[in-house]
């Protein structure tokens, strides 16, 4: 590879796909920042005329606002249940020697394969009995469970890496394991603790079959919910409703930009294995 | 080694603990047990409440009634069922027909050292951060006949109406889940690709080979196991595709494409038969993983054989 030409077959062959990805983004953009008439006379392909933020204060006054602020209850929850449960998981998965961990572990592996639609209608059947149907605790908490299989993988691969001889050191001191999870774990899987927190976020926020078969009235709705309803609803209204797509992307943009590294290598690792 | 021994004896010197300090941050099961709980309680148990409720008839109130086998016997007999399961083949097959080869050869080209490669990856990965729902909602609006892009372009869509035909309506449904996935295949092909030792393609250039016969001996072998990875989660989401049919077909036109889970959502969120329902949420899960277990099998990939060819 060291002395390669440049490959420029493929390199344009990525170009094409860039466009192909690219494009429809640009039309996002650009048509949520015009007017309902400047867009409905030149058509999506066309460059915006009047720059305007109408159509995202229009949808904050017809309640986007509040999806907005339920999707954010539903997004921190879940990334607080996992930050406190996949860790002394994955530190048990990882220093435990009991068959009872391994057949936990396994289970968790199981569980990576189990599609949220095999199980909608008894967590409909569930949550109901619970008397949590319609209310944001009964869209957290099966998001949380559906994204443990997931952090658990990749928090235990992280934890994996520290070193018996670090343990050992804890053990000289006489360390209860509270303190080694404390003082040794916890520090050295920093990387590991934050791509779970990201990808459990990504999850929660981008959830749709939960909130949608889990709740009802309008003050429970999420972001993904109120473009659906958005769509079916006002189906012409196209700047606004794609102005409303962009609101439901900038604070995955915000994250992806701060968190990148993170998140792509924690994306890389799932063929890696 | 030595030192670990060394370590070990002077611990076990110095503290003779009463539980040995091979204890030491060994924590027991209880430290595991909120999680693995929770995952019981919301997963485990509703795949087994699943199994039981498609023996049941439930229309969402009051309590399941036992049915028997007349779920299932019904189901066989409905022809919407039939071909829905078809259906859902269908796209999963034409979804890794379209997403695989393109995604090995673009994360190959991007395991390389080309300069533009970080650009084009930060745009490359937006669709993976979207929601299925805004990217249904996007393509939806992007495609519609009277205000989107074929009202522009009419010399590539005719009269425009897609999602009017079923042939358009499935080809919308591959192409929008090539659109969101490829990316993350092409990113799991990419990692892989890299940790291919450079030794093989030195080797294979002192003999002469040239690029596409290293692409063919060389890359594609020892991606293989990555290849199994890949197919088995485009299998899995491909069948278990829900929000892009809700949104971009609701199932039509008529009943063209109305995959198996779209249907399950239908029986039992529409016409309120949760029986029914169930029955088919457990289909789906047994053709997943029997597909799934096949793809393995037919790969080779369970006998673990070495997946560095040729060392």
């Amino acid at each position: 590879m060291s002395k390669q030409r440049p490959n420029y077959l493929a390199g344009l062959g990525s170009l094409a796909w860039l466009i192909i990805v690219g494009a429809p983004l640009y039309v996002l953009v650009s048509a949520s920042v015009q007017s309902r008439a400047d867009y409905g006379a030149s058509g999506p392909l066309s460059l915006p005329r009047h720059f305007t933020l109408r159509n995202y204060l229009d949808d904050f006054s017809t309640g986007f606002g509040r999806y907005f602020l339920n999707t954010v209850i539903v997004t921190v929850c879940v990334v607080a249940i996992v930050l406190v449960v996949v860790p002394p998981l994955s530190y048990t998965i990882v220093r435990s020697r009991g068959r009872v961990t391994t057949a936990v572990f396994r289970l968790f592996l199981l569980g990576l394969a189990i599609p949220a639609q095999a199980v909608i209608v008894p967590m409909f059947y569930v949550i109901s009995k619970a008397g949590l149907y319609d209310n944001l605790i009964g869209v957290i908490l099966p998001t949380a469970a559906f994204s443990l299989p997931m952090c658990a993988l990749v928090l235990t691969g992280v934890m994996r890496d520290i070193t018996p001889d670090l343990y050992e050191a804890m053990a000289i001191d006489g360390a209860s394991s509270w303190r080694v999870f404390h003082q040794l774990v916890l520090p050295l899987s920093r990387g590991g603790l934050s791509t779970i927190a990201v990808f459990s976020a990504l999850q929660a926020w981008n959830g749709f079959l939960f909130p949608l078969v889990l709740t009802q009235s309008d003050s429970t709705k999420v972001i993904t919910l109120g473009l659906y309803n958005f769509r079916t609803q006002y189906g012409i209204n196209v700047p606004g409703l794609l102005a409303a797509v962009v609101l439901s992307m900038v604070p995955v943009l915000l994250v992806y930009l701060f968190a990148r590294r993170t998140l792509v290598q924690g994306l890389m690792g799932v063929g890696g294995k | 080694m030595t030192t670990t021994v060394s370590k070990a004896a002077v611990v076990a010197e110095r503290r003779p603990a009463k539980r040995g300090t091979g204890g030491v941050g060994r924590p027991g099961f209880a430290w595991a047990l909120p999680a693995t709980a929770f995952f019981v309680l919301f997963a485990v148990i509703p795949l087994v409440l699943v199994a039981v409720l498609s023996f049941t008839s439930w229309n969402g109130l009051g309590s399941p009634r036992f049915a028997g086998l007349d779920n299932w016997t019904k189901l066989f007999d409905d022809p919407v069922m039939l071909n829905s399961l078809w259906l859902s083949v269908l796209v999963t097959v034409l979804g890794v027909l379209v997403q695989t080869p393109l995604s090995i050869l673009l994360g190959v080209w991007a395991a390389g050292r080309q300069r533009n490669r970080a650009i084009l990856s930060a745009i490359y990965f937006v669709p993976l951060l979207l929601s299925a729902t805004a990217v249904s909602v996007l393509w939806r609006t992007l495609l519609d006949p009277n205000f989107g892009v074929p009202s522009q372009a009419k010399w590539l869509f005719g009269d425009g109406n897609l999602l009017g035909m079923q042939s358009g309506a499935i080809g919308v449904l591959v192409f929008v889940g090539a659109w969101q996935f490829t990316p993350f295949h092409t990113l799991i092909y990419q990692g892989a690709a890299r940790a291919i030792p450079q030794v093989l393609y030195q080797a294979a250039q002192i003999d002469g080979a040239g690029t596409v016969r290293q692409f063919f001996h060389i890359t594609l072998p020892q991606l293989r196991n990555t290849m199994i990875t890949s197919m088995i989660l485009m299998v899995v989401g491909g069948l278990t595709t829900f929000d892009t049919v809700l949104i971009l077909t609701q199932g039509g036109p008529g009943t063209d494409t109305t995959i198996s889970a779209y249907y399950m959502y239908q029986k039992a969120f529409k016409s309120f038969d949760f029986g029914a329902g169930s029955a088919i949420a457990l289909l789906l899960v047994v053709v997943a993983t029997v597909i799934s277990l096949v793809v393995v099998r037919v790969s080779g990939y369970d006998k673990m054989r070495s997946s560095v060819e040729g060392l």
